[in-house]
């Protein structure tokens, strides 16, 4: 099964990728070909099988609603590519 | 004089505790070793001097998060980023006293069979630099082959560990799903990632395990060990049922000196008192491979959105404008490979096309875990080749990503299906390591252990390269 | 609007009052500088993992029954997928198709009878991060020069419900979320005060024909904080709505804010391609199953909830009396008070006026004391008894006194000053006589001001007209 480049383009942006020229035609064809693989999963009828999910069948793991310190705020901030007045700085949405 | 080549971590603790050799010099004998070989491996993207720990020292894969020691995951989004925290496994590394070598390399976020997806360049083999150590783990597994570190801890989502344990010569476990907490762990596919332990012996491998395994308040999916870890002693196979699945001896793509390595193996675990027969995972070796390659991806869309310049890591803003800073951050910061994985797993979980791609693949490996349980009704353990192929050279799949998936196809059934597995070293194929493969039910990797343990006695694998070996004094 | 019927949903927000976060043990509180309560987890830093905070669940399953909801036997955290700065993980925790609680109907009495209105879920999941925008025009994102982000908030735990469309009216809408508001307070579980932003409400709103049974194109209504602005808010879309359908046009499925301060509602800028949010089930999470220790003693301690209550005191007063007394906290109070010999309506009258104008807190108030105080409230001067209503939320506080201080009633104490009142006033004494009934009330006011107001009014009254009379 084939993926159009309309399709590829679409999924960038849903996933915040600005791919160049080369790479949405390269992308096309490398996920046309991993799609056409994985595809194979849509053979079985597979309509009364439950979906696992995670391998393991627990539930109910949660913990008590007790504080703990949270971080020095320089640990917060630390990594932050830009900051200002202890906030992380980004750049505004165009309209 | 230290010779960390051959040096079991069982034997440096050993040497520790009877005072023969201090702390710092065992240390210092391993940062020596990388030192004088690791700049044709490039098995470490970088290595800690202060010694923090009085026992054997570990190296780390890089996608372990460890306080003030730059953690990359192999990525350039993670250039220059210093967690504030440690991952629980290096907490409890640090609590049992080992100290930190470095961190090893990897493919980008743990996505890749053969550490050529690093965004620091390739990790070699030891055995020969022309080939790849396999992947994701490759760092850490090549490490300890070349004798760059005792033992290792690297993470197996899809075979990671397993991997390159078979195409570098050492021990590779990937443990039971929600034994080893995850919690700073950066994520790959989260209802897959394990960390587990590369070594150089089964026993080595038992004592790390016993190290990192336990439930963990901090990851909501892990569990109690049902019994504690047993380090493995007897050297026989006596009442071990083993399973061979059929559909994975008859494999197309199985390389013929695999085949042989394997199946001297397995007459000598029928030696040394074992049962074993064919079984039947006809769905899981058919499906397991597109299975994986759904839900993994899917998963891995999700999990590495976070790297969108805002917090930390890369960030390219130019243009000074929100969206166009998302996606030039992650356009520059991301390689191929995770474009190409968050690309599909975004495509699985699509308006349209979930049921039939991701909720499709979600019931798959409901199969998948039946096929095994049924298997585990008959047998005790299920034995394959970890990898269908020895170490191969590099670039030889790196255009073709189909091809290089296809180094999984045996190691991701058992993932899926959350199963311990173990990869130990059976021999050789043109002078290149051999991996045995043996999967056991939830929770078995005390079994896993005992017939590792026996298999190794019997097989006297020199795990020293060839090409090392004289190197060492 | 006779020939258009209202069709009206809500959707609320309630953020739950635990200490810690949803997913980490940050505490929640507000009014912290900027990121000072936030850990790797609330940051979304690699490796990190959610755990579920367990009083969060029992809250929401508290809630829940309160709404009459199902308790799900297996419910899932989803994974909602798109890319903003208030999100530090790129998804934000919530449920998708399996909620923890559904199917629920919440009862709001009218002055007509019972409306009920269903509860299609209500599910858990975190809050985001707060931005603000600098420079440019307004705060408003597109104009800035630049965002801070401020992660305290993000992973607070919220409460998601949502009603069927069942609301047909304005007034019902800003009653259904009055009562909910209380009935949420009295569970402990949150604030729930809209202006904090603890309470947050968006409407789902369309009008038909009156008789049509079909739905036409809806509209979302946001950022309204308080529940007149609601009320106005969804009165004005409608109305605009109206118009747009009666002038020949066609509703457009939009997000509108509601601005207050102008009336006037502005649209929100269409997005090019609908949102695809890709939910799946969390990974890093197990589902939540709660087991019957947990629901059976969450539903025993049930406390009766406030929509019973009015329909309780509609017994004794008329629905609006009822219904003040009981979202303003007051009618534990009342019933108490009446059980103790005061009077319903006069009693509620007290408890909504001189008692809420003093600001009173209702459970402070010994009932017994309260009740001697409306039985005298006659008897008594009348700044004396509102001096006690003021007063009757003190520790230890006794009507006694006050009562002590009760009206001179007693004739041969008060005849002497009507008198001499009488004979200092000669020219009004002659308009009486002459006619003038209404100049009475001077008299009983000049005998007041004499004593200062102890007299017992109904007292002087008889005695002024029987000295006029003699």
């Amino acid at each position: 099964m084939a993926i159009l480049r309309e399709q590829v383009l679409h999924v960038a942006q849903l996933a915040r990728l600005a791919l160049t020229d080369e790479e949405v035609e390269r992308f096309t064809r490398q996920l046309g070909a991993i799609l056409d693989a994985v595809g194979k999963v849509a053979e079985l009828d597979l309509a009364d099988v439950e979906p696992t999910a995670h391998p393991l069948d627990l539930v109910n793991v949660w913990r008590a609603d007790e504080p703990r310190p949270s971080l020095a705020a320089d640990d917060a901030l630390a990594n932050a590519p830009a900051r200002e007045q202890g906030a992380f700085r980004v750049p505004p949405r165009r309209a | 004089m230290i010779d960390t080549l051959r040096l079991t971590a069982e034997e440096a603790s050993g040497l520790l505790e009877r005072g023969e050799v201090s702390p710092a010099e065992l240390h210092a004998a391993y940062l020596g070793a990388i030192e004088e070989r690791d700049g044709e491996l490039n098995a470490y993207l970088r290595t800690v001097a202060e010694l923090d720990g009085e026992g054997v020292p570990i190296a780390f894969k890089d996608l372990i998060s460890t306080r003030g020691v730059e953690t990359t995951a192999g990525s350039r989004i993670l250039s220059g980023y210093t967690p504030v925290f440690d991952a629980t496994v290096a907490t409890r590394c640090r609590e049992a006293g080992l100290p930190l070598l470095g961190k090893t390399n990897m493919d980008e976020f743990a996505m890749g069979s053969s550490t050529e997806n690093s965004g620091f360049g390739p990790t070699r083999n030891p055995w020969d630099p022309e080939r790849v150590p396999g992947g994701s783990s490759g760092g850490s597994a090549a490490a300890v082959a070349a004798g760059l570190a005792p033992w290792a801890l690297g993470s197996d989502t899809g075979g990671s560990v397993k991997q390159p344990a078979a195409l570098c010569g050492v021990v590779g476990l990937r443990p039971t799903y929600g034994t080893v907490s995850r919690y700073g762990i950066l994520a790959f596919a989260s209802s897959l990632d394990q960390i587990g332990p590369l070594t150089k012996t089964v026993r080595d491998c038992a004592l790390l395990y016993r190290t990192i395994a336990g439930r963990d308040p901090c990851d909501s999916t892990t569990v109690d060990l049902p019994g504690p870890v047993e380090l493995p002693e007897g050297e026989d196979l006596r009442r071990v049922r083993i399973g061979l699945p059929r559909q994975m001896l008859e494999l197309e793509g199985i390389e013929p000196g695999v085949a042989r390595a394997v199946e001297s193996a397995l007459d000598l675990a029928r030696e040394l008192g074992a049962e074993v027969a064919e079984c039947e995972l006809p769905r899981s070796v058919e499906y397991g491979l597109p299975c994986y390659y759904l839900i993994a991806p899917a998963e891995a869309s999700s999990n590495l959105a976070r790297y969108d310049g805002v917090r930390y890591g890369l960030r390219v803003d130019e243009a000074w404008e929100l969206d166009a800073m998302y996606e030039r951050t992650r356009d520059a910061g991301f390689g191929d490979e995770p474009k190409r994985r968050i690309m599909l797993g975004t495509y699985a979980l699509s308006a349209g096309y979930y049921e039939a791609y991701y909720g499709q693949a979600q019931k798959v490996r409901t199969l998948i875990r039946r096929e095994h349980e049924a298997v585990f009704e008959c047998f005790d353990l299920i034995a394959s080749a970890t990898s269908p192929t020895v170490a191969f050279p590099l670039g030889a799949k790196t255009q073709n990503p189909l091809a290089m998936y296809a180094s999984d196809l045996l190691t991701i059934p058992s993932n899926l299906a959350g199963l311990p597995g173990l990869s130990i070293p059976c021999g050789l194929a043109d002078a290149l390591p051999v991996g045995l493969q043996l999967i056991g039910p939830q929770f078995s990797e005390n079994l896993l252990f005992r017939a590792g343990h026996a298999l190794e006695q019997a097989l006297a694998f020199d795990a020293v390269p060839a090409r090392l070996a004289g190197a060492a004094t | 609007m006779n020939r258009w019927e209202p069709v009206i949903g809500l959707e609320i927000h309630v953020h739950l009052k635990t200490r810690t976060k949803m997913f980490c043990a940050c505490a929640v509180e507000y009014g912290a500088e900027p990121n000072t309560l936030t850990c790797p987890v609330c940051l979304g830093h690699p490796g990190t993992l959610p755990v579920p905070n367990a009083r969060a669940v029992e809250w929401t399953v508290k809630l829940g029954l309160a709404l009459g909801c199902e308790i799900a036997a297996h419910a899932v955290f989803h994974r909602k997928n798109y890319f903003y700065p208030d999100l530090a993980k790129g998804y934000q925790i919530s449920q998708y198709d399996e909620p923890l609680c559904r199917d629920g109907r919440f009862l709001v009495p009218t002055a007509e009878g019972e409306l009920e209105v269903g509860i299609v879920r209500a599910h858990l999941e975190e809050d985001a991060a707060k931005i603000v925008h600098v420079g440019g025009a307004g705060g408003r994102i597109g104009g800035a020069d630049y965002s801070l982000v401020d992660y305290n908030r993000a992973g607070t735990p919220l409460v998601e419900i949502v009603t069927r469309p069942d609301l047909r009216s304005a007034d019902d809408a800003r009653r259904f979320l009055q009562l909910l508001r209380q009935t949420i307070v009295e569970l402990g579980i949150s604030d729930a005060e809209m202006e904090k932003g603890t309470l947050r409400a968006d409407a789902n709103i369309s009008v038909r024909r009156a008789g049509d049974t079909g739905l036409r194109t809806r509209t979302e209504l946001k950022n309204m904080n308080s529940f007149s602005f609601i009320a106005r808010g969804i009165e004005a879309e409608l109305a605009r709505q109206v118009e747009v359908w009666e002038s020949g046009g066609e509703v457009v499925q939009q997000t509108y804010d509601f601005h207050a301060d102008t009336g006037a509602l502005t649209a929100r800028r269409t997005k090019e391609e609908a949102e695809d949010y890709r939910y799946f089930p969390e990974p890093d999470l197990v589902p939540l199953s709660p087991p019957p220790e947990l629901v059976e003693p969450v539903r025993r301690q049930l406390p009766e909830l406030p929509g019973a209550r009015v329909g309780r005191l509609r017994a004794d007063l008329d629905f609006e009396a009822a219904t003040g007394l009981v979202t303003s906290g007051r009618d534990r109070l009342f019933e108490a008070v009446v059980a103790a010999g005061g009077e319903p309506r006069p009693t509620a009258n007290v408890l909504m006026n001189q008692f809420a104008t003093a600001g009173v807190d209702p459970a402070a108030v010994e009932a017994d004391e309260f009740a001697k105080l409306i039985a005298a409230r006659d008897r008594i001067p009348r700044d004396t008894f509102l001096r006690a209503v003021a007063e009757s939320g003190r520790p230890g506080f006794a009507a006694e006194p006050y009562l002590a201080e009760a009206a001179i009633s007693d004739t041969d104490a008060l005849a002497p000053l009507v008198e001499r009142v009488l004979a200092e006033n000669p020219k009004q004494v002659a308009s009486y006589r002459g006619g003038k009934e209404g100049v009475l009330g001077f008299f009983v006011g000049q005998v007041m001001r004499e004593t200062r107001g102890k007299a017992d009014p109904k007292v002087v009254n008889e005695l002024v007209r029987e000295k006029l009379r003699a």
